[in-house]
């Protein structure tokens, strides 16, 4: 590409050009995603960003390279600083988002307890996990949202452990909304960022955030390996509103969750166990259909 | 402006609490708060307090407490909170951010012990703990004390010229939970006393920037290069904010140093806190027969009052540093920067360390006399010496 050509791209635009993102990174997808809705809703926001790939894609004092306020929080501290802030934004009546952007091991792991207590305040604000299953920024540990079976630098043996169900544990405080999304499907992406920015009080959004560098993966591959977790049943893409009324938004179609596996190096063959993955995906499903039956 | 007799944490909340409403016309003022022994209640003060445009927000830990309080200040209102002991360990993390990202958050610490073993009682270790982040600290000995100093420090917190948050602390019990008769200031005097916060700094919602993110060294030096001229910078901003609350509430609200006695002294103790009250105490009467002792207290300990301190025992042939506090492996905390303020003026200056009222042990007018009659008996200065327990006999099996 030639360097001195002019950029096609909007310098205001939520991810701007010159970072440094891998290759095939779900959390680009994802800021870019966010940043379209916002422009489509007509919205704006500011980003709180913990200790995460995220913080690192701004890039280095003085420039950056996000096209919004952005606070880098500590690690298990965004929510918390995100209601410090909207607090003062909704004292004075200013317009705009204010948006969590945090990894699973700021979700999942040490902002846990943050993020129930402002989910419990229902605080308004939208927290948003990409969540590529791994501490991605450290060079690949695992986190509780690594699924089993995953070998990370710090589970060389395989993850004996399963995925946290953050939707579970976040639908049990009753937030307004709540919901799942998959860049494999992009309208629906949007159609979810469009409904949490149409919303006030607590949102939370988890994305299946594709990581080559983690997943030991080809960047080409990103979207098709969250395509086949959605089809598979291994993500299930829903949501849920007021912790109450479940709503699943694609089904899977049968789909053999094997190629998901045999696509990404972290999982070596013979620490799948295929038939209990397809047991547990089925058993979820089930569940879901279950919740979902009486939404109206 | 009514005198009431109120507890060292009464006077903190009300303290905070009109410095917030004192920013109604502006952004605001916002806190996250979290209870602990034994400030507690100073946030239950907070917490009923009828901001007229503030929102207080009781979160789950004093990591978030502080996080609350971060995030508001960053959106431009006033913003503070309290905590002790453990918790202050426990928010230590956000302490931190609070100083480098230069908020000029106010927080009152009560002195507790931190645990363990389990203690409740006075001790300065949990906030000389954050001594080397970038904040303010004052030490205070009662009710009025903890008022003034705590309003004080909004106004220096926010001055253009030091933007740095500010901490001030009292004794746990001796003066949180104790009543004295202390002079209210009215919400109107509050309002003249401390305009509306303009954060230079503060986030704008439709700008471009990213705060808190990567800066390679040498931007990171500039930065902390730029907390030091601040910090040298304190003295005469905090002589401005007094002589602006004494215009504003017809009294003084007290020098960054507290001498008594010091004029002619051969022999000065130099405290902080409650064990300055005691102190100041037996030195009036041992003045009276005639002694040549005196006293330095210490109200502010950061940035540390060097040249101040200096100057007071110009006469001094021996300072005694009383430290309700133990850095472990080397000693009082006082003791050390008291030590180091003398380097190179005054090498040969006899300065001996007193680890007193540690883990809430009572620091007594006879305490303060043996700590005197060790000093005068001394050709020189030697290790930290442990008040109160026998050290070649008293041990834990």
């Amino acid at each position: 590409m030639n360097a001195t050509a002019p950029l096609a791209h909007d310098d205001k635009c939520l991810l701007r050009p010159g970072n440094t993102n891998c290759g095939g990174c779900g959390m680009s997808v994802g800021l870019t995603m966010l940043g379209r809705a916002l422009d489509k809703a007509g919205d704006s926001c500011s980003l709180v960003i913990p200790a995460c790939c995220g913080i690192v894609t701004a890039g280095a004092y003085p420039t950056t390279s996000y096209g919004v306020p952005t606070i880098a929080s500590t690690f298990a501290s965004s929510p918390a600083v995100a209601s410090g802030y909207a607090s003062i934004r909704d004292l004075n009546d200013e317009p705009g988002q204010v948006i969590c952007w945090a990894g699973d091991g700021g979700t999942y792991d040490i902002g846990l307890a943050t993020l129930s207590a402002a989910a419990e305040r229902n605080e308004n604000i939208i927290y948003i996990c990409y969540d590529n299953e791994i501490y991605g920024n450290t060079g690949g540990q695992r986190s509780s949202a690594t699924p089993a079976g995953a070998r990370t630098t710090t589970t060389p043996s395989g993850k004996t452990e399963g995925k946290k169900d953050i939707m579970s544990i976040m639908a049990a405080h009753a937030i307004p909304y709540a919901a799942t999304l998959s860049m494999a499907h992009p309208e629906d992406f949007a159609d979810k960022l469009a409904t949490a920015l149409s919303m006030t009080g607590m949102r939370f959004l988890l994305i299946h955030s594709p990581c080559p560098t983690g997943w030991k993966s080809e960047p080409e591959d990103s979207i098709e390996l969250v395509r086949i977790a959605v089809a598979s049943g291994l993500f299930p893409v829903y949501e849920v509103f007021d912790g109450a009324r479940y709503r699943i938004s694609i089904r899977p179609d049968g789909t053999d969750p094997a190629e998901y596996f045999h696509r990404q190096r972290r999982f070596a063959d013979d620490d799948i166990d295929l038939d209990e993955t397809r047991r547990i995906c089925a058993a979820r499903m089930r569940r879901l259909e279950v919740l979902s039956q009486h939404f109206d | 402006m009514s005198v009431q007799v109120i507890t060292g944490n009464h006077a903190a909340g009300y303290a905070l609490s009109t410095a917030g409403e004192a920013n109604r016309n502006s952004r605001g003022t916002a806190c996250g708060i979290y209870p602990i022994t034994p400030q507690t209640e100073i946030v239950e003060y907070v917490a009923k307090f009828p901001f007229s445009k503030g929102r207080v927000v009781p979160v789950e830990s004093e990591h978030s407490a502080m996080a609350v309080t971060i995030g508001a200040s960053i959106a431009g209102a006033r913003a503070f909170t309290a905590s002790s002991s453990n918790g202050l360990a426990y928010m230590t993390e956000n302490i931190m951010v609070a100083g480098y990202y230069r908020l000029p958050i106010v927080m009152v610490g009560v002195n507790r012990t931190l645990g363990p073993p389990w203690n409740i009682w006075a001790d300065q270790g949990d906030t000389l703990m954050l001594r080397d982040f970038p904040w303010l600290q004052f030490y205070c000995e009662d009710s009025q004390e903890v008022l003034d100093t705590t309003l004080l420090a909004f106004r220096l917190a926010e001055d253009h010229r030091i933007l740095l948050p500010a901490l001030t602390c009292m004794d746990a019990f001796i003066v949180s939970h104790t009543q004295t008769e202390t002079t209210m200031p009215d919400q109107a005097d509050v309002d003249r006393y401390l305009p509306d916060l303009d954060l230079p700094h503060r986030m704008h919602y439709d700008e471009v920037r990213t705060i808190g993110g990567l800066a390679w060294p040498h931007e990171g030096l500039s930065m902390r290069l730029e907390i030091d001229e601040a910090m040298k910078r304190v003295p005469d901003v905090y002589q401005e904010c007094r002589q602006r609350f004494s215009d504003v509430f017809g009294r003084d609200p007290g020098d960054v140093i507290q001498t008594f006695g010091t004029e002619d002294a051969r022999q000065i103790l130099v405290a902080s806190g409650t064990m300055a009250t005691t102190a100041r105490e037996v030195v009036r009467k041992r003045r009276a027969h005639g002694e040549k002792i005196g006293l330095v207290k210490i109200k502010m300990f950061r940035p540390f009052p060097g040249d101040a301190l200096r100057q007071a025992c110009a006469t001094a042939e021996r300072v005694a540093v009383l430290d309700r506090n133990y850095a472990a492996g080397t000693g009082g905390i006082f003791w050390q920067d008291t030590r180091a303020a003398f380097q190179g003026h005054r090498d040969k200056l006899l300065i001996q360390n007193y680890l007193t009222g540690l883990c809430g042990e009572d620091v007594t007018p006879a305490v303060i006399g043996d700590i005197l009659e060790d000093l005068s008996g001394r050709d020189s200065a030697g290790e930290p010496v442990w008040m109160g327990i026998d050290t070649t006999k008293e041990t834990l099996q």
